[in-house]
């Protein structure tokens, strides 16, 4: 009996110190032995193998070739008025404009059945479908048995990743975040002072980086030149609480958001004493102006850190980027926007939180092959006189969509779980009524609020 | 991801459904995987709500008189082969269909599209569009944007120029014949790209 202890013990410490020697020491130098890496080139080579074996299995059988089409419908890109103007045009009254005609309603219909078929928004809250498979079994929708080798591959990357790479992260996950409390807390207790920032910087940097190794994340960052400055607010995409890890693996920021109880009460709690993060109260949340002045006083301070906001306000699935809300563009100071784009190769990062909770779906982030992104920092804007903040708030949106390749829609990503205004209908009513009536008063389509 | 047999499975009636409709198996399976994603709770079955959550289809004036042709009179919800079906109409015209008189029509045949489109249109079904149902669907599609009298006389407009038998109404033969000149093909179908 006393064998098998002492078995355990020793190889707990084994693990201890393989923990603690390569992966925590060099985290908190920022230092990279290079295991990740060699993890992601091997890996990749075996997708591509999976990939072969999976195309060639299908070519018994024909499909046709999967494009990695935007969508699954041919759309017209037509506007309303082009396209019920080519309808009425076979129309034997070729009307020149305006009245209505019986067909009119086929551009109605159609367009209907085509967003019953596909539509925009619904799909950029359910995670985004590979190209091909990547030998996890979440994103395989028609498995099929393909070959014994392939079969044993998937077999043993189950293995791995559930029995060897799951505890391996869980535990520099508690690792993680039981130093940010602790390390946050110590760093409190001393008094305001140039070291002390520095201090904090080192704890939060330190964790953050534990953390991402905690998930196998390789983080590709680009442009550093443009990483924001103290009394600067950073806007990004929205795809997981994960983004925060990411983003703070290469800066410190100041974190914006409701106080929430349990473990994240906990943590919120203890970094605040070490540097000013902003923490609003339910009922202080209702309450724009006061919110807006809180973040003001933070970035009128140039002594304290950027503040980190995802104008989203939810979760999108990373292919699109949805309407940014104006509150923060409304703050002033100068905003340095950074685009975050999730390779999905690797692991689905989006989380769908009508689906899975959090502690769900971080098990299904360390369950996942690994992280791997790109985050690219953009230029500072700045509002432009006689600009307003809606306006503003759509350039930067544009900006960050363009520069990481994802699709850029006016949808407010509120709609995820709320009802469309009758706002949208009334456009639409509008602009079909001014083709038959005439009106002068054409408005142009503005975003609502 | 490709058509499989797995996914095929799953799918009640799948040859009935190829047969009846002409779909070919892989776009059933994307219309199964929509479906799926429009049901959100899993029951096997749509039901109004759930096409209203569809927030593009939201915006669309007529998007009631749309999502009401895929329930029957009286039924509350619609089950996956019925969708199919009420899809097939939106198939576009196989042009190179051999001409069989024994056959049934096919679902998505230029006469079967304009039926669809006459429904709409059409809601007590009782084979002709009265003034007032005019009135009501340019309601829809106009809202407040214009006066109760450009309605009127939109609608007597209409009338007048399709209704050939002066009853002052529009059959099936009269909708007919006003639009024989539109393609209906390319107009009310809907083409998948993969």
């Amino acid at each position: 009996m006393e064998g098998v202890w002492d078995v355990a013990l020793v190889l707990f410490q084994v693990w201890v110190s393989i923990v603690v020697g390569l992966i925590m020491l060099p985290a908190m130098f920022g230092v990279s032995l290079g295991f990740t890496d060699i993890y992601i080139k091997v890996l990749v080579k075996i997708l591509e193998w999976a990939t072969l074996r999976i195309q060639r299995g299908q070519k018994e059988q024909p499909t046709p070739p999967s494009q990695p089409a935007n969508g699954i419908i041919e759309k017209e890109d037509g506007s309303m008025e082009e396209e019920i103007e080519e309808l009425r045009r076979s129309h034997p009254k070729n009307l020149a404009g305006g009245d209505f005609t019986l067909c009119d309603v086929f551009y109605f219909c159609k367009n209907g059945i085509e967003n019953i078929v596909e539509d925009q928004v619904t799909q950029r809250f359910t995670s985004e479908e590979l190209a091909s498979w990547n030998l996890l079994t979440r994103t395989n929708n028609n498995f099929r048995y393909i070959s014994v080798r392939l079969t044993i591959i998937w077999g043993l990357g189950v293995f791995i990743r559930y029995c060897i790479l799951l505890p391996l992260r869980v535990t520099l996950a508690a690792i993680g975040l039981s130093w940010l409390v602790i390390g946050t807390t110590l760093v409190g207790l001393l008094p305001n002072s140039n070291a002390k920032n520095w201090l904090s910087d080192l704890v939060h940097i330190t964790c953050y980086r534990i953390c991402a190794r905690g998930l196998s994340a390789t983080i590709h960052y680009h442009n550093k030149e443009n990483r924001p400055k103290k009394g600067g607010i950073c806007v990004a995409n929205h795809t997981s609480p994960i983004d925060i890890v990411i983003l703070a693996n290469d800066g410190c920021y100041a974190m914006v958001g409701q106080v929430h109880g349990g473990l994240l009460g906990v943590i919120q709690r203890s970094i605040v004493r070490s540097c000013p993060h902003v923490w609003f109260e339910r009922s202080e949340m209702k309450d724009r102006h006061a919110v807006a002045k809180r973040l003001k006083d933070h970035i009128a301070d140039k002594t304290k850190l950027p503040i980190l906001i995802f104008p989203e306000g939810t979760c999108i699935n990373n292919t699109s980027v949805m309407m940014f809300k104006k509150g923060s563009f409304e703050i002033g100071g100068t905003i340095y926007p950074v685009a975050i784009k999730y390779d999905p190769q690797f692991g689905d990062a989006f989380w769908n939180s009508a689906k899975y909770n959090m502690v769900s779906y971080i098990l299904r982030m360390m369950t996942s092959w690994a992280i791997v992104c790109n985050v690219w920092y953009l230029p500072p804007m700045t509002r432009q006189d006689g600009e307003d903040a809606v306006h503003f708030a759509n350039r930067v949106k544009s900006a960050i969509a363009y520069q990481g390749g994802l699709v850029d829609l006016s949808w407010d990503g509120g709609l995820k779980r709320a009802k469309v205004k009758e706002f949208y209908k009334e456009e639409q009513q509008k602009m079909y009524s001014s083709m038959i009536v005439g009106s002068d008063s054409h408005e142009a389509f503005v975003d609502p609020m | 991801m490709g058509s499989t047999s797995s996914t095929l499975l799953k799918i009640p009636n799948v040859e009935e459904l190829v047969q009846e409709t002409g779909f070919s198996p892989a776009h059933i399976i994307r219309l199964y995987d929509r479906f799926k994603v429009l049901d959100k709770e899993g029951r096997g079955h749509l039901c109004p709500k759930d096409f209203g959550a569809i927030k593009e289809l939201a915006m669309n004036p007529i998007r009631d008189r749309i999502i009401s042709a895929f329930f029957s009179p009286g039924k509350e919800t619609v089950d996956f082969y019925t969708f199919v079906k009420i899809m097939a109409h939106f198939r576009p015209v196989d042009k190179d269909r051999p001409k069989d008189p024994n056959s049934p029509e096919p679902i998505n045949s230029r006469s079967n599209k304009l039926k669809f489109a006459f429904q709409l249109y059409d809601q007590d079904k009782d084979g002709k569009i009265s003034r007032d149902e005019l009135l009501k669907v340019l309601r829809d599609m106009l809202g407040m944007q214009v006066t109760e009298e450009q309605l009127e006389s939109i609608a007597d407009r209409t009338i007048q120029e399709a209704d050939l038998d002066r009853d002052d109404a529009i059959s099936f033969e009269e909708f007919r014949k006003s639009l024989e000149k539109v393609n209906i093909d390319h107009k009310m179908s809907i083409r998948f790209l993969r």
